[in-house]
């Protein structure tokens, strides 16, 4: 069972004592670790190891956590079932046969099948929630700026966040409280996580949580995945919260405006990859322009390739400002809306994803409708806030998750509120 | 007539340029790395500065807070806040194959630096000023030795991630010597700040366009502007590879010679760019790029704007070589020549100060000007190296000062054998027996002669005046020749008349 989920299994054992003392813990495979080679799901890096550890792989450590294994992903972190993975896909431990999600596909399925008690995942337009959702279990992306992206391999830097998985919403707490807080090595990090009891907020309390329903991420989502939200609200309704829609109507175009976002920034960070210092060279001679493109022809899979040319184009000169530029004004009124929508309520809720998990390679060769089963997750990225995905219950016997969403460095309140729920 | 066509008298070179200068700050601009030149390749790198995947720069305040000195001392605006920008390109020195830089919110915009240009003031306007990382370096080895024809080349990293200020002018320079003048006061500029070593390899590094129009193209009024349709027709050409200001001037010397002989033959200029060979002393046109570059430019997310609002008021900056040229003037009643000379460098200014408050500003100039710096020059030495030795320069200007030596000893003797040997004033005028003799010692000496010589003395005595000088010379052999001839003639005189 465990051959699909990590790339490679290697224990890394952490301090003797520590918070997370016992704990093991899987790793998304595009979290640096010393001396464990860390390949992002990809050719380019498939025997790449890494000189130093992330950040939050420090903080494992000193945490006394034990690292089982680096987890299976979409390449780069492109894709929403981990089927971009070149080194194959993962199964999805709650519902074989289907795909965990993406793209910390293996991250949620180790957690699911037993294989970790915690894992990390990284999240840039869902690729936390989205597993978590499809595989059953607890998912959150922080506030951007709380958690350390440093040896995080950047896919969309303005837009990730490294997130934790756990079978409970206490324990994905538990890790955040490890891996949060500001980091001189990384400078869009803040303070605010620095004190954080984020374990100590999982009270399951809702008694007077207000929790606003944007009407627009509801639309067109699958008719057992809307039942099932409604069932998991009316719980925590009977809990002592009350909802009442609300309105987010530029989210509209925020499917659009990531992924230009995104695919932007991948052109530039994925850049790198030349295989001059490191990752798959071809060991071709000649013109150096030559030698680049055939390292980087073969490195990357056809998802990476696309992303990058499509954003490559989206920042030329003379589409610069009809798609990139657009795409920025379009997050700044997408983080208006949510902000107006949070001054009506505590938290927002939503089904995580609008699907139920897709049978292995059934979206494969449509890359625009696996796009589209972004438009819950990817509002919460543009806007930089914070999100948790919990189990909301099934339908036809596949997972279904429930998103909660809040403001900048709302963490306590999104983990208090889903923690009724698991 | 357009300007292919026009007659070389019509013409006018029009030069502008973009200066790289790497600041002198301990780390490197995004990372801990240290700046200092190694030996060894790849020495001084970290997962930051070799672009290693997952890691993050974070930004030396160090290297801002330069930029705003330099800002400062050109009186550029700087904003409230200022931010930086990727600019995507592959190159195999380029670690990420994207450079951290600024784009439309550099730390300095709309400067200026006023030069002297054969006696005449200019001003030269400095369009923006920003940061951006230095790449590594490339070494081509075997083949052809080019990029593209070498058989291998070697990276080294050490370099890159060392804070580079990229200074860009407006198009106001009309020859080569104006743009010698103008990046000979930019250095000392710079080293008056203390954010620049002139000595470290490829620390000031130009780029230069250069078009020739005609003169008529040149607005009618004073401001000397440009018509900037005249300078878009007109083909320009960029010079690489420029290391200092003598090789500017040379480089564009050339260019400027080149690019009249084409338009005066009816040949057109190539709009392209070329590379200053120092060597020949010629420009080489470079592969011509395939099309205009794109870079690409966008937000760097990872370095977060950073507020300098107040930074301007905060940052004190050293008096400048302008105002410390006129001061000297001034206040020590120097010529133009002589307060340029002394300020050409801040520790030269610096140790001139300093012998001027306890010794006369006179010969404290024609000391420190004229006999240090000529005996420094003569032997290809900057005064930095002899740091450790400006007391002792002093106290020889002190013993001159005091009349314990002569003038000409002192430069002569003394200073040379200091600087050659290493030996201390006091010891080179004891053991070369070069003390001006004091008054007793000559008095004794004089007596002594006259004792001595009794046909001398009576031939002088029947009115022989020759006889003196025979006498004058026995005293000066007596005292070694550091008697004052004049000064013996004349006591000679009294003690026979007395």
């Amino acid at each position: 069972m465990s051959d699909d989920i990590f790339i490679t299994e290697e224990r890394i054992e952490g301090a003797e004592d520590g918070p997370l003392a016992g704990k093991t813990v899987a790793v998304k495979d595009n979290i640096s670790t010393d001396g464990v080679r860390t390949t992002c799901g990809s050719r380019m890096l498939e025997d790449y190891v890494p000189p130093y550890d992330a950040t939050v792989v420090s903080r494992l450590k000193a945490a006394g956590a034990t690292i089982v294994g680096k987890a299976n992903m979409d390449e780069f972190g492109m894709g929403t079932t981990t089927e971009t993975s070149y080194f194959g896909e993962t199964d999805n431990p709650a519902a074989p046969g289907h795909v965990p999600g993406g793209s910390s596909g293996g991250s949620a399925a180790a957690v699911a099948a037993g294989e970790a008690d915690l894992a990390l995942g990284s999240d840039t337009g869902g690729s936390v929630r989205c597993p978590a959702a499809f595989c059953g279990v607890v998912g959150i992306k922080p506030t951007y700026g709380l958690v350390s992206r440093y040896g995080l391999i950047a896919y969309g830097n303005s837009l990730e966040q490294i997130g934790p998985f756990g079978e409970t919403v206490e324990d994905a707490a538990q890790l955040l409280d490890v891996i949060a807080g500001s980091d001189d090595r990384d400078a869009t990090t803040r303070s605010e996580g620095d004190d954080s009891s984020y374990a100590d907020a999982a009270t399951g309390d809702v008694d007077g949580l207000s929790i606003g329903v944007p009407t627009e991420l509801l639309e067109g989502a699958d008719e057992g995945v809307v039942e099932t939200f409604w069932e998991a609200l009316g719980e925590l309704e009977d809990r002592g919260a009350e909802y009442h829609e609300v309105s987010l109507p530029s989210v509209e175009h925020a499917v659009e405006a990531y992924y230009v976002i995104a695919m932007s920034e991948a052109s530039s960070n994925l850049a790198r990859f030349d295989g001059v210092r490191y990752g798959h060279s071809g060991g071709y001679d000649g013109n150096w322009n030559e030698t680049f493109a055939r390292a980087r022809e073969e490195g990357f899979g056809d998802e990476v390739k696309r992303r990058i040319l499509l954003g490559t184009y989206a920042l030329s000169a003379g589409y610069h400002d009809k798609y990139y530029k657009k795409a920025q004004d379009a997050r700044a009124w997408v983080k208006q809306d949510f902000d107006e929508a949070l001054s009506e309520a505590d938290v927002l809720a939503s089904p995580t994803m609008p699907v139920p998990p897709f049978e292995l390679g059934e979206s494969l060769n449509d890359p625009l409708q696996l796009y589209l089963a972004d438009a819950n997750t990817v509002p919460v990225n543009l806007a930089d806030l914070p999100a948790i995905s919990v189990p909301a219950g099934e339908t036809d016997g596949l997972p279904v998750g429930l998103q909660l969403v809040g403001p900048a460095f709302g963490e306590e309140r999104l983990i208090r509120a889903a923690s009724a729920l698991a | 007539m357009t300007a292919q066509t026009a007659q070389q008298g019509d013409l006018v070179t029009v030069i502008g340029l973009e200066v790289h200068v790497q600041l002198e700050t301990d780390t490197k601009i995004f990372c801990g790395c240290s700046t200092e030149p190694s030996d060894e390749p790849n020495d001084n790198v970290c997962p930051v500065c070799l672009g290693l995947p997952g890691a993050l720069p974070v930004l030396n305040e160090g290297a801002v807070e330069a930029a705003v000195k330099i800002g400062k001392a050109i009186d550029a605006d700087i904003p409230e806040e200022t931010r930086f920008h990727r600019k995507n390109y592959y190159y195999p020195d380029l670690p990420k194959n994207f450079q951290i830089t600024q784009y439309d919110e550099p730390i300095c915009q709309d400067g200026t630096l006023e030069i002297a240009v054969e006696g005449e003031r200019r001003t030269v306007a400095i369009e923006r000023a920003h940061l951006e990382e230095d790449p590594g370096s490339l070494q081509h080895v075997g083949g052809g030795g080019g990029i593209d024809s070498a058989e291998y080349t070697l990276v080294d990293y050490n370099r890159a991630g060392t804070p580079l200020m990229e200074i860009v002018t407006a198009p106001d320079f009309r020859s080569p010597s104006e743009v010698r003048a103008f990046l000979a006061e930019l250095e000392e500029v710079l080293e008056y700040l203390g954010v620049f070593d002139a000595e470290r390899d490829g620390s000031l590094r130009i780029d230069a366009n250069l078009s020739i129009i005609p003169e008529a193209e040149i607005d009618g009024d004073d401001t000397d502007e440009i018509g900037m349709d005249a300078l878009e027709a007109a083909n320009r050409t960029e010079v690489k590879n420029i290391s200092s200001h003598k090789g500017a001037e040379k480089a564009l010397a050339y260019e400027e010679t080149r690019q009249k002989n084409a338009i005066q033959r009816g040949r057109a200029v190539e709009q392209e760019t070329r590379h200053w060979d120092e060597s020949r002393g010629i420009t080489v046109s470079m592969r011509s790029k395939e099309e205009e570059k794109d870079y690409r430019y966008f937000e760097e997310a990872d370095l977060p704007p950073l507020r300098v609002s107040g930074w301007k008021d905060e940052i004190a900056i050293p008096e400048l070589p302008a105002a410390r040229r006129e001061r000297f003037q001034a206040e020590y009643g120097l010529s133009e020549e002589a307060a340029s000379k002394l300020t050409s460098t801040k520790q030269v200014a610096d140790f001139y100060e300093d012998v001027a408050g306890e010794f006369d500003p006179d010969l404290a100039a024609t000391w420190v000007a004229d006999n240090l710096l000529g005996e420094l020059n003569y032997r290809d030495i900057e005064i930095t190296e002899i740091e450790g030795r400006l007391e002792e320069i002093k106290r020889l200007v002190e013993l001159v000062a005091d009349d314990e030596i002569t003038a000409k000893n002192a430069r002569e003797t003394v200073l040379r054998s200091m600087l050659d040997d290493g030996r201390m004033p006091d010891e080179v005028v004891k053991e070369d027996g070069l003390g001006k003799t004091g008054e007793d010692e000559v008095e004794q000496a004089v007596v002594e002669a006259i004792d001595e010589n009794p046909d001398a003395v009576g031939d002088y005595e029947n009115g022989d005046d020759g006889a003196i000088n025979f006498l004058v010379g026995q005293v000066m052999q007596k005292t070694g020749g550091s008697a004052d001839p004049g000064d013996v003639n004349q006591l000679l005189r009294r003690e026979l008349e007395g």
